[in-house]
């Protein structure tokens, strides 16, 4: 498919420091994209950059084959939901969601209209009348969206959209939010820090590190073929051992981990480009590994903590050298204290949940 | 450069031309023309004014009225505060608004009304006279005792109100931790609440002191023999010794930025711990209660009383009162000859369009800045900041003096035009000191302001334009509505610069006022405080309640 909305080398520094580095991304129209990573990752400037509020040092921004990056924000058409909603807190809900129809020249019955139609998608008709400062903030969360779809932008722009709500709405929301976005077919492009909201609202996930892009894919390519360990530390759970690289084999790798030796189906972009000898860290998913009996050739560990997270628990086991590692056990009968041996799972098909990345990548 | 940075960095550039030329080149002529005359560079000013006994003196006078002031308003407004947050007794409530009150009243009322109260013609003097039937009156009203004693009474409301919002803002489970590691209630008051209340001090003291240096009303109405520098600069000026004026000028304005250095130290906030403020305290015993609800009254009374009179004043006919404790007859024709007579009405006339003028002017400025300064974070905007608030810290008649002697000749290519004798000359004279309070307010406004409604406005295609007038604006009005308020009183009763700077046909209230005063009609003097009084109060109150409705 054609691409909608086309982002080139895409680069803002605040003074010495680079926010955003070099960033290229296509996305087809309709598409969800999440940009995910930690505080600071330049996720926000990047919104803030397609939204035009703030002016690339280099690169572009296009859409619908038309280059946008010298456009200033109010000529963009693009939507903007921000992270603390920026509610007009003097005008009514009503006059809120009206006012980028205003600026369209829709006026009297039509912007009316269009104003209870909006609502009407956010699940707050009649609330036209309503003072901003009287909804709660899930209700203020949705006007701020009926705010930004109301002018039928061309890209829709969240900045941490449920970052403001407690756990409990935050979890529905999303749903709600998912459906909207889609029910519309709007082009949108969201910033998180969350990898589960990033995973649950995404169609693909861009992560970023330091401003740079490490990865872009569906959720389910990041979570099996990370591309390198930042990647794979930050999409779920995953605990790190040293190793070493025994043999590189055309279906997969024989690595020596702390003594024992693994054969590690081949996955990732990292793990392609290691030779034999070369130093190597492993990371292990809690749901890769088997707790077995303490047998020569298992990694042999003491379990030492138990956590429950719903239907499996998690434990927490160190190894025989002094390495902490999470395990999932469901159904498994181990006691605190007691000597198991890590086996490299069997169900590990595809993804193995065991990633292996050269040293020197890792920071 | 992309092209609205390029139109900021300019618009900033073209602001901050004028206001240096407003604020920073008089000044900097006043700094020229103490040291050079048409003959050349002299030092021969600076020289006399050195070797005068009287300058020294007046130099004197100005310092140490300042600190005492400083002292004995701490004195009477530190204890209240106390009081009326510390303590919960019938009437609280009230009386903290009442305390408040001489914060609005323009200085030369208050000198004025003070006269008729504690004057030597004044009620209470005629009061004791008849009580004690006396022959002449039981005292004179002059000197320093008389100014200092005006200003114990119109500044104590600075301590008042700095250290009153000092103790709301006091986080109540700091006493409680300090109770409960066992500090008695002096120690806590010694090592909690007075650390805690000094920026809020600070700030009473620094603008108790800058008040009293530049305070021109009282020494001019009871000064007598008794010269202090604001009063020595006009004096000096009329005899037309003007250079020497111009050193005068530059002496006092040193003594302000001095007196700015000093307070300025102390006035940093200590930042730290946010909480709910301790409750007032009820009393418990009943006797204790109602000495200190009684107390308070008193108190309340005694501060108001000098207005009351004033309002007394205004409905008795000239020359009818005399001995007597209460007024022997009433009228309404004070009040009747300042609406019908048209020499009489031109003065209000006057002040409120010079006053509105001016305002309107200083608003659309600060705003501009506000825009410039904290939006657009133009280059410079430090500089513009500082120009900005400038003003405050100079006395109003070193700036009547600089503005004087700026546009009082014709030399365009220099940037002086002749304004001195024109209409514009006054309105000029209050926009400049209307700066300081407008665009401090602003400033403060923008920056409460999330930068990101402007932003949700813009990415709702909202233009410039109606970004300003549809969320900008509207949003910051409680900030503009209060430094308008603000500088449109000022302005109204304005009297330092006025005196320097009016003619004929712009005379304002205040000049009105001391010229009726002069022509001993008493009654239209008293009338035109009451105005005066009345319609500040009343932008303050109809103020009070647009800046505090709708948005929190």
């Amino acid at each position: 498919m054609r691409a909608f909305l086309e982002v080139n080398g895409l680069t803002k520094r605040f003074g010495s420091a680079v926010a955003v580095d070099q960033v290229s991304l296509t996305m087809t129209r309709g598409e969800i994209l999440a940009l995910l990573g930690p505080s600071g990752s330049g996720k926000t400037t990047t919104l803030r950059l397609l939204a035009g509020f703030e002016a690339p040092d280099s690169g572009s921004v296009a859409v619908d084959g038309l280059d946008v990056t010298r456009q200033p924000p109010v000529a963009r058409r693009f939507g903007m939901v921000f992270q603390h909603y920026a509610l007009f807190p003097h005008l009514d809900v009503g006059q809120n969601v009206a006012f980028g129809l205003e600026s369209t020249g829709v006026k009297g019955t039509q912007l009316r209209q269009r104003v209870a139609r909006a609502l009407e998608l956010v699940e707050l008709a009649g609330f036209e009348r309503r003072r901003v400062a009287h909804l709660s903030g899930g209700q203020q969360q949705r006007v701020a969206l009926a705010r930004a779809i109301a002018p039928e932008p061309r890209v829709l722009l969240l900045d941490e959209p449920l970052s403001n709500l407690d756990p409990v709405l935050r979890e529905r929301t999303r749903r709600e939010l998912y459906d909207l976005i889609h029910h519309i077919g709007i082009t949108t492009v969201l910033v998180t820090h969350e990898q589960e909201e990033a995973f649950d609202l995404g169609d693909r996930v861009a992560v970023l590190r330091d401003g740079r892009l490490e990865q872009v894919g569906t959720p389910d390519e990041l979570y099996a073929r990370p591309a390198n360990s930042f990647v794979a530390g930050f999409v779920g759970r995953a605990s790190v051992l040293g190793g070493v690289v025994l043999e590189q084999g055309r279906s997969g790798t024989r690595v020596r981990v702390e003594g024992v030796e693994w054969g590690i189906a081949t996955d990732g972009v990292g793990q392609r480009t290691l030779v034999t000898g070369q130093a190597i860290r492993v990371l292990v998913r809690p749901e890769a590994l088997w707790m077995a009996r303490p047998e020569p050739g298992t990694l042999g560990a003491t379990v030492r903590e138990r956590r429950f997270a719903g239907a499996t628990s998690l434990f927490l086991v160190e190894t025989d050298l002094g390495s902490i590692l999470e395990v999932s056990g469901s159904g498994v009968a181990v006691k605190i204290g007691e000597r198991v041996g890590l086996v490299p799972s069997r169900r590990a098909g595809a993804a193995s949940g065991i990633h292996l990345f050269p040293v020197d990548v890792v920071t | 450069m992309s092209r609205p940075r390029l139109r900021g960095t300019l618009t900033a550039v073209a602001l901050l031309a004028i206001i240096s030329w407003l604020v920073v080149y008089p000044l900097a002529l006043v700094l020229l023309e103490s040291v050079h005359t048409s003959r050349g560079w002299t030092l021969e000013y600076v020289r006399q004014f050195v070797g005068r006994s009287t300058e020294w003196r007046a130099l004197w006078g100005s310092c140490w009225i300042a600190i005492a002031s400083v002292g004995l308003s701490a004195l009477i407004g530190v204890p209240l505060a106390v009081l009326v947050t510390r303590y919960e007794f019938p009437g609280r409530q009230a009386l903290t608004g009442i305390l408040a009150l001489p914060a609005v009243l323009p200085p030369l009322v208050g000198v004025v009304a003070f006269l008729f109260l504690y004057g030597e013609s004044g009620f209470l003097a005629r009061t004791v006279q008849a009580l004690l039937r006396l022959d002449a009156e039981p005292w004179r009203l002059e000197g320093a005792a008389a100014i200092l004693l005006v200003h114990a009474y119109s500044m104590y409301v600075y301590f008042y109100l700095f250290t009153r919002a000092g103790l709301v803002s006091l986080d109540g489970s700091m006493l409680e931790a300090a109770a409960s590691l066992g500090a008695g209630r002096w120690r806590t008051v010694r090592r909690i609440v007075l650390p805690a209340l000094r920026p809020a001090l600070a700030g009473g003291a620094l603008l108790t002191a800058m008040t009293a240096l530049a305070s021109f009303s009282a020494p001019y109405v009871f000064g007598g023999g008794f010269r202090v520098m604001t009063t020595q600069i006009v004096s000096t000026r009329l005899n037309g010794e003007t250079s020497l004026a111009m050193v005068e000028t530059v002496s006092l304005t040193l003594l302000a930025l001095l007196a700015l250095l000093v307070f300025r130290g102390a006035e940093r906030e200590l930042g730290g711990s946010k909480g709910t403020p301790p409750a007032p305290t009820p009393i418990r015993r009943r006797w204790a209660r109602r000495l200190l609800t009684l107390a308070a009254w008193s108190i309340a009374a005694v501060l108001l009383l000098p207005h009351l009179t004033l309002l007394v004043v205004s409905f008795v006919p000239v020359g009818t009162w005399t001995t007597e404790a209460i007024p022997p007859a009433w009228t309404l024709r004070n009040y009747a000859t300042l609406v019908q007579d048209p020499v009489r009405v031109k003065p209000l006339l006057n002040s409120l369009w010079l006053a509105s003028a001016a305002t309107a002017a200083a608003v659309a400025i600060s705003l501009l800045a506000g825009i410039l300064v904290v939006r657009r974070r133009v280059p410079g905007r430090g500089a513009l900041e500082a120009l900005l608030a400038l003003p405050w810290a100079v006395p109003g008649t070193v700036f009547a003096i600089a503005i004087a002697t700026a546009f009082s000749v014709h030399a365009p290519l220099a940037g002086r035009i002749v304004l001195v004798g024109t209409v514009w000359i006054l309105p000029l004279a209050y926009l400049v000191r209307n700066l300081p309070l407008t665009s401090r307010a602003t400033l403060a406004g923008f920056r409460a302001l999330d930068p990101s409604l402007d932003e949700a406005a813009a990415s709702l295609g909202a233009g410039r334009w109606r970004t300003l007038w549809a969320v900008t604006v509207p949003l910051l009005r409680p900030s503009l509505v209060a430094g308008a308020t603000l500088a449109f009183a000022t302005a109204l009763g304005d009297f330092v610069t006025s005196i320097v700077l009016y003619t004929y046909d712009t005379r304002p209230i205040s000049l009105e006022i001391l010229s009726s005063l002069r022509q001993a009609d008493v009654g239209v003097a008293a009338a035109y405080g009451v105005v005066l009084m009345a319609v500040s109060a009343t932008v303050f109150a109809v103020g009070g309640t647009r800046s505090g409705g709708g948005i929190g």
